[in-house]
C-alpha cells in the first residue's frame, strides 16, 4: 500500500474541499480541516504499527521517475527519525486545528476563515513530503515550497508587524534555500551518478574540499531553517508575529526541517567535511544555547521569548547531531519531538492568554492563577517541560545530548548545561510575573480553559508526561536509524561490509 | 556557347514546404495590407482578426508536423536554418504570439487615431466615432514573421532583414497606447533611435566580419576563424560590434536602458508580446551567432559574456527593488531573467554539454515567455480612470477585492521567483544546472544571490495585494473579455503544469536540442 502518498494526498483532497466550503460556511470549513487532520493522524498510526524498527532501513518506500531528465524521482520512505518526525507533525496538526478554532475569524485578518484552514492541510501535505522524501531534489522542492503556505499564514493572519515578519522569513529561507540549490546542482554534476536517490549518493563525493564547499551549501540552508546562531533572527519576529497556531507548526515542525537535514544530509552525504566543521558548529551550537537563553530571561513579550527558549533548544539538538555519538543523535531526535510538543504547548497556552487579555506582554499579567488555576497550571507543566525537569519527556533528551556529547567534547557539554540552569531562569520567572502575585482588575473576570482548549492540551500533557516516564517505545524506533545514521559516517577502514548488528548498550533498550 | 551557358544565372533552390509556416505568416501579412486597403472600415477587424489567428494556428500545425517529420537542414541555400532549435522557437513564438494577439483583440489598449495629437480635438472626435487600427493585425503579423526569422537565419545577411522586419513593426506598435499617449509615443520615439543604433552595430560588425572572413554566412566565418591569419582586428571589432547589436535586442547590461521606458509605454498587449516573442527571437538568434558564427573564437567571448551576465544580473534585480510602476518592475525583471539564460550561454563545452544547456535555454524560454504574458494580462485588467493602474500603491489590497485575480497574478511573481512547482523553478534549475556542469559556477551564486534579490520585489508585490488595506478608491477590476480570460487561464495553467510535470517539454526541448545548429 503506498502508505506516504495516501498521508500526502488525503490532506492536499481535503484542502481542495475545505477551500470549495460555499463563502459564510466557516464552521463547515473547520470541521472538515478537522476531520481530514484526524483521518491523516489515524492512517499515521495504522502506518506506524506496521513500522518494523530491526527491518532494513527504508519502508514503506515508493520510487517513480517524475522528471526522468534530471534524473528526479518521486522518493519516498521513512526510517525511524522520519517515522516520529512525520507523527510528530500529524499529532500537532489537529491540536493546532482545534486550538485556531477562532483564530482566523478575529476582523483584521486579511484573507477567508477557509483559506487559512486550507493553507494548514497543504502545509501538512508538504510537511510530511519533506521528511519522507529520499530523493533530493523532491526534498529541496518540498523544503522551498512549503515556505509560501507559511508566509501567507503569518502575512495574513499575524499580529501587528505582520508583513515585515513575513517577509523577513520568506526572504531568509528562501536565500538559505537558493544557496542549497546550488549545492544540490553540484552535488549532482559532480556525483555524475544521474540520480538524486540520497541512498546512492552517499560516499559518492570523495574529494575533500569538494565536499566541503558542498557542506557548506547545504549547511548554511538547514541553519538559517533550523536556526543556528547567527541565523536566528527572523524566527522571534516569525514566531510573535504568527497567529499561535501556526507558530506551533513554525517553531514545531518546519524548523525541526533544518535539523533533521543536517542529520540526514549534511552527515551521510558529506561525513569528512562534517569531521572537519564540527568544532565550529559545536561551538555555535554552544553560543547559541547560552545567548538564546541569555536573550530569553530579557524578553517582555513572551511569544518572543518562546522564541528566543527555541533558539536555546536548537542549539542542544544541532550540538547532539555533531556530536556523532550513538546517544547524542538519539537524543537529538527524540529532541526535535519532545520539543515540538513541549513547545507546541507553550505556544498554544500563550495564543489562549492572549485571546483573553488581547497582550503579548508579560507585564500585562498578574495572579492569573487565582482567576483561571487549569491555565496556569497547564501553562506550569508546559513550561516545567522547557526546562528539562525530570519526569517528563524532554529532560530525556537533553539528558542523552548532554552525555552524547560529554563522551566526546566535554568542555562543550559543560557549557551547555549552563542553558538548563538559564532555563529555569527565564520560565521560573516569567510563570511568577504572569501567574503568581496580585490579580489587576482586567484580569479578574478572565475566564478559565473552556472545553475545546482542554481538550487541545491534555493530549500534549499527556504526551510529555507519558514519554517522560516511558520513552522507550520512541527510542526503539529511533535508536537503529540513528545507528545507521552514524554507520554511514564513521566509513573507517576496519568497519567490517556487512551491516554491524544493533549496539546492545543503546539508550532504550 | 559553352561560356553562354555558364553565364546563366542558376535561380536558387528555395525548399518552400520547410520555409512554409514562416511563408503563411508573411503571405498572411500581406493579405491583411490588402484587407485595409480594399475593404470598408466597419468589416475590417471582423476580417483581420480570423486572417491573423487562423494564419498563426496554421503555421504552428506546420511546424509541429515539420517537427515530426524530423526536418533539420539550411534552406534556401543555406540561407535559412530548419533545424531543431529553430523548430522549437518557432512552435513557441507562434503560440506565444496567438496568445499575445487574443489580448490585442481589445481596442481598448490602442488609440483610435495615432495621427491626432494628443488631447486634440482630432483625437476626441476619433474616439467619439469609435475608431480603431486594425492595421495592428498585419503590424503584428510582419513582426512575427520577422521573430520566426530572426533566430532561424543562417547567415548575416538574412540576420539583419529579419532583425528590422522583426524591429520596425514593433517602433511603431509601441506607440499606439491610448492612454497616457505621450508616454507611448516617448517610448517608440526612444526604442526607434536606440534601435537603429543598434542595428547600426549590427550592420557595422557584420561588414567588418564579412571583411575577415569573405562570407556573411555563419558557417563560414566559422570555418575561417582558425584559417584566416593577420586579420584578428577585422575579426574582434567586428564580433564585438555584432555581439552588441544582440545584446541590445536581448536587453542585458549595459544595453539594457531601452526596456523600462518601451514596456512601460507600450500598450500592454504589445509589452507582452515583446516580452515573451521577441525576447526568444533574439535569444536564438544570439545563439547561433555566438555557437556556431564565433563558435572557434569562444576563449575569447566567454569571459565577456560572463561579465555580461553578472552585470545583467544584478543591474535587473537591484534596480527592480526600486520600481514604483508595475511594468517598469516586470521590465526590470526581465532584465534579471536574460542575465540568468546568459549563464547557460556562456556554458560551452563538448556536444553533450551544449545539448543540455541549449535545452535548459529553450525550456527556461517557454516557461518565462507564458509567465510574463499572463502577467502583462492581469495587468491590462487592473484600471483605474485614466486606464491600466500602473503605480504599485494602487495594487494595495487587490487580494482583498479580487481574491483569484490577485492569486493568479501571485503565482506568476512566484514563476519569476522560481519557487518550486511553478515552471520558473524548473527553467532556473535547468539553466543553472548547465552553468554548473559547464564550468560557470561562480556564475550561478552571482545568480542565486540576485534570485534572492529579485525574490524582494516580488514578494513586496504580493504583500501588497494580500497583506495590506485596499486604497478607499482604489482602482476597477475589468471584466475580463474571452480573449484576456483566456489568456490568463492558459497562462496559469501552463505555469503549474510546466511545474509539476515539466518532463513532456523537457523532452522536447532535449529532442529539439539534440542535433544543436544546423551548420
Amino acid at each position: 500500500m503506498p502508505w506516504l502518498s495516501i498521508l500526502m494526498g488525503v490532506p492536499v483532497v481535503g484542502a481542495l474541499a475545505v477551500s470549495a466550503v460555499p463563502k459564510g460556511n466557516d464552521r463547515l470549513a473547520k470541521q472538515l480541516t478537522l476531520a481530514v487532520s484526524l483521518i491523516v493522524l489515524a492512517l499515521t498510526l495504522v502506518m506506524a504499527f506496521q513500522f518494523d524498527p530491526s527491518g532494513r532501513r527504508d519502508q514503506f518506500s515508493e520510487i517513480y521517475n517524475w522528471i526522468p531528465s534530471f534524473g528526479v524521482h518521486y522518493a519516498v520512505a521513512v526510517d525511524g527519525i522520519a517515522l516520529v518526525l512525520i507523527a510528530l507533525a500529524v499529532v500537532l496538526v489537529p491540536i493546532v486545528v482545534l486550538a485556531s478554532w477562532n483564530d482566523a475569524d478575529r476582523p483584521e485578518a486579511k484573507r477567508s476563515v477557509k483559506t487559512y484552514f486550507a493553507l494548514i492541510l497543504v502545509l501538512e501535505a508538504m510537511m510530511i513530503g519533506v521528511f519522507a522524501a529520499t530523493d533530493i531534489f523532491l526534498f529541496y522542492v518540498f523544503f522551498e515550497a512549503m515556505l509560501i503556505p507559511m508566509y501567507f499564514m503569518i502575512g495574513s493572519y499575524g499580529g501587528a508587524q505582520r508583513s515585515y515578519a513575513a517577509v523577513k522569513f520568506l526572504l531568509y529561507s528562501l536565500f538559505g534555500g537558493l544557496l542549497m540549490l546550488v549545492a544540490v546542482i553540484a552535488l549532482y554534476s559532480i556525483a555524475g551518478k544521474g540520480t538524486f536517490l540520497q541512498p546512492e549518493l552517499i560516499g559518492v563525493i570523495k574529494d575533500p574540499t569538494t565536499q566541503k564547499w558542498l557542506f557548506l551549501g547545504f549547511f548554511i540552508a538547514f541553519a538559517v531553517k533550523a536556526p543556528l546562531w547567527p541565523f536566528h533572527t527572523w524566527l522571534p519576529d516569525a514566531a510573535a508575529q504568527a497567529p499561535a497556531g501556526a507558530a506551533v507548526l513554525l517553531v514545531g515542525v518546519l524548523d525541526k526541517v533544518g535539523t533533521y537535514g543536517m542529520l540526514r544530509f549534511c552527515l551521510e552525504l558529506f561525513p569528512d567535511a562534517a569531521k572537519f566543521f564540527t568544532p565550529l558548529v559545536i561551538a555555535l551550537s554552544v553560543i547559541g544555547i547560552v545567548y538564546g537563553a541569555v536573550v530569553a530571561i530579557g524578553q517582555t513579550d513572551m511569544k518572543r521569548l518562546i522564541a528566543y527558549t527555541s533558539i536555546s533548544h536548537f542549539g542542544f539538538i544541532t550540538m547532539g547531531v555533531f556530536a556523532m555519538t550513538a546517544d547524542a543523535g538519539s537524543g537529538a531526535t527524540l529532541y526535535m519531538v519532545n520539543h515540538g510538543f513541549s513547545t507546541g504547548a507553550l505556544f498554544l497556552l500563550a495564543g489562549f492568554l492572549i485571546n483573553r487579555r488581547g497582550s503579548q506582554y508579560i507585564a500585562d499579567y498578574g495572579g492569573v492563577q487565582k482567576v483561571a488555576p487549569v491555565l496556569a497550571g497547564t501553562f506550569l507543566v508546559a513550561g516545567l517541560s522547557s526546562l528539562s525537569l525530570p519526569g517528563l519527556s524532554t529532560f530525556v533528551s537533553e539528558f542523552l545530548v548532554l552525555i552524547g556529547t560529554y563522551e566526546r567534547y566535554v568542555v562543550p557539554s559543560i557549557i551547555a548545561l549552563s542553558g538548563m540552569v538559564l532555563a529555569a531562569v527565564y520560565i521560573l520567572w516569567m510563570y511568577q510575573r504572569m501567574m503568581t502575585g496580585p490579580t489587576p482588575e482586567k484580569i479578574k473576570t478572565m475566564p478559565d480553559l473552556n472545553l475545546r482548549e482542554k481538550i487541545v492540551v491534555a493530549p500534549l500533557l499527556a504526551l510529555l508526561i507519558g514519554f517522560g516516564f516511558f520513552p522507550k517505545p520512541l527510542l526503539d524506533v529511533i535508536n537503529p536509524a540513528v545507528h545507521q545514521t552514524l554507520t554511514s559516517v564513521h566509513v573507517t577502514p576496519f568497519t567490517p561490509a556487512i551491516p554491524a548488528t544493533a549496539e546492545k548498550k543503546g539508550a532504550g533498550q | 556557347m559553352s561560356t553562354l551557358a555558364a553565364a546563366v544565372i542558376e535561380a536558387p533552390k528555395i525548399e518552400y514546404g520547410e520555409l512554409a509556416p514562416m511563408l503563411l505568416i508573411f503571405g498572411a501579412a500581406t493579405v491583411g495590407v490588402l484587407v485595409e486597403a480594399f475593404t470598408p472600415r466597419y468589416l475590417r477587424k471582423s476580417i483581420q482578426m480570423p486572417i491573423t489567428v487562423l494564419s498563426m494556428v496554421g503555421a504552428f500545425a506546420l511546424t509541429v508536423w515539420e517537427g515530426f517529420k524530423g526536418v533539420r537542414s539550411a534552406a534556401a541555400m543555406g540561407a535559412v536554418a530548419v533545424d531543431g532549435p529553430s523548430l522549437f522557437i518557432w512552435g513557441a513564438i507562434l503560440l506565444l504570439a496567438i496568445v499575445s494577439v487574443l489580448l490585442i483583440n481589445d481596442d481598448e489598449h490602442f488609440v483610435a487615431q495615432a495621427a491626432a495629437v494628443p488631447g486634440s480635438a482630432e483625437e476626441d472626435q476619433a474616439i467619439s466615432e469609435g475608431g480603431a487600427h486594425t492595421e495592428i493585425y498585419p503590424l503584428v503579423l510582419f513582426a512575427v514573421g520577422g521573430m520566426m526569422l530572426f533566430p532561424a537565419s543562417n547567415d548575416l545577411l538574412i540576420m539583419f532583414v529579419a532583425l528590422e522586419v522583426m524591429s520596425l513593426p514593433l517602433y511603431l506598435l509601441c506607440g499606439l497606447a491610448r492612454r497616457r499617449r505621450l508616454l507611448s509615443q516617448e517610448a517608440a520615439m526612444k526604442y526607434f533611435l536606440l534601435g537603429a543604433f543598434s542595428s547600426a552595430f549590427f550592420l557595422y560588425g557584420m561588414a567588418l566580419l564579412y571583411g575577415f572572413a569573405g562570407s556573411v554566412d555563419l558557417a563560414a566565418i566559422e570555418k575561417a576563424i582558425p584559417t584566416v591569419g593577420g586579420q584578428d582586428s577585422l575579426l574582434f571589432t567586428g564580433a564585438a560590434m555584432l555581439g552588441v547589436g544582440l545584446l541590445f535586442k536581448i536587453g542585458a547590461a549595459p544595453f539594457q536602458a531601452w526596456k523600462p521606458d518601451v514596456y512601460q509605454g507600450s500598450p500592454t498587449p504589445i509589452t507582452a508580446l515583446m516580452a515573451s516573442g521577441t525576447l526568444i527571437a533574439a535569444f536564438g538568434a544570439l545563439l547561433r551567432v555566438f555557437w556556431v558564427a564565433l563558435g572557434n573564437l569562444d576563449q575569447q567571448w566567454i569571459p565577456v559574456l560572463w561579465a555580461v551576465a553578472i552585470l545583467t544580473m544584478i543591474v535587473g534585480a537591484i534596480l527592480a527593488i526600486t520600481q514604483t510602476d508595475i511594468k517598469r518592475m516586470l521590465a526590470y525583471s526581465s532584465i534579471a531573467h536574460t542575465g540568468f539564460l546568459l549563464t547557460a550561454v556562456v556554458a560551452t563545452g563538448k556536444e553533450a554539454q551544449n545539448v543540455g544547456a541549449l535545452a535548459g535555454i529553450l525550456f527556461y524560454l517557454v516557461a518565462y515567455g507564458f509567465a510574463t504574458v499572463g502577467a502583462f494580462a492581469v495587468v491590462t485588467m487592473v484600471r483605474d480612470a485614466g486606464g491600466e493602474a500602473g503605480h504599485l500603491s494602487r495594487w494595495a489590497g487587490l487580494g482583498k477585492r479580487s481574491p483569484v485575480l490577485a492569486g493568479v497574478f501571485a503565482l506568476f511573481l512566484l514563476a519569476f521567483a522560481g519557487i518550486p512547482l511553478t515552471s520558473g523553478f524548473f527553467g532556473k534549475y535547468a539553466v543553472f544546472s548547465a552553468a554548473v556542469s559547464g564550468g560557470a559556477t561562480a556564475l550561478v551564486i552571482v545568480g542565486v544571490v540576485t534570485s534572492a534579490m529579485a525574490a524582494f520585489f516580488y514578494v513586496r508585490v504580493i504583500v501588497l495585494m494580500f497583506f495590506s488595506d485596499p486604497a478607499a478608491d482604489g482602482p476597477t477590476i475589468a471584466v475580463p473579455t474571452m480573449g484576456t480570460a483566456a489568456v490568463v487561464t492558459l497562462s496559469a495553467a501552463a505555469t503549474v503544469v510546466l511545474g509539476v510535470f515539466p518532463q513532456p517539454v523537457l523532452d522536447l526541448a532535449h529532442s529539439a536540442a539534440q542535433s544543436l545548429f544546423v551548420r
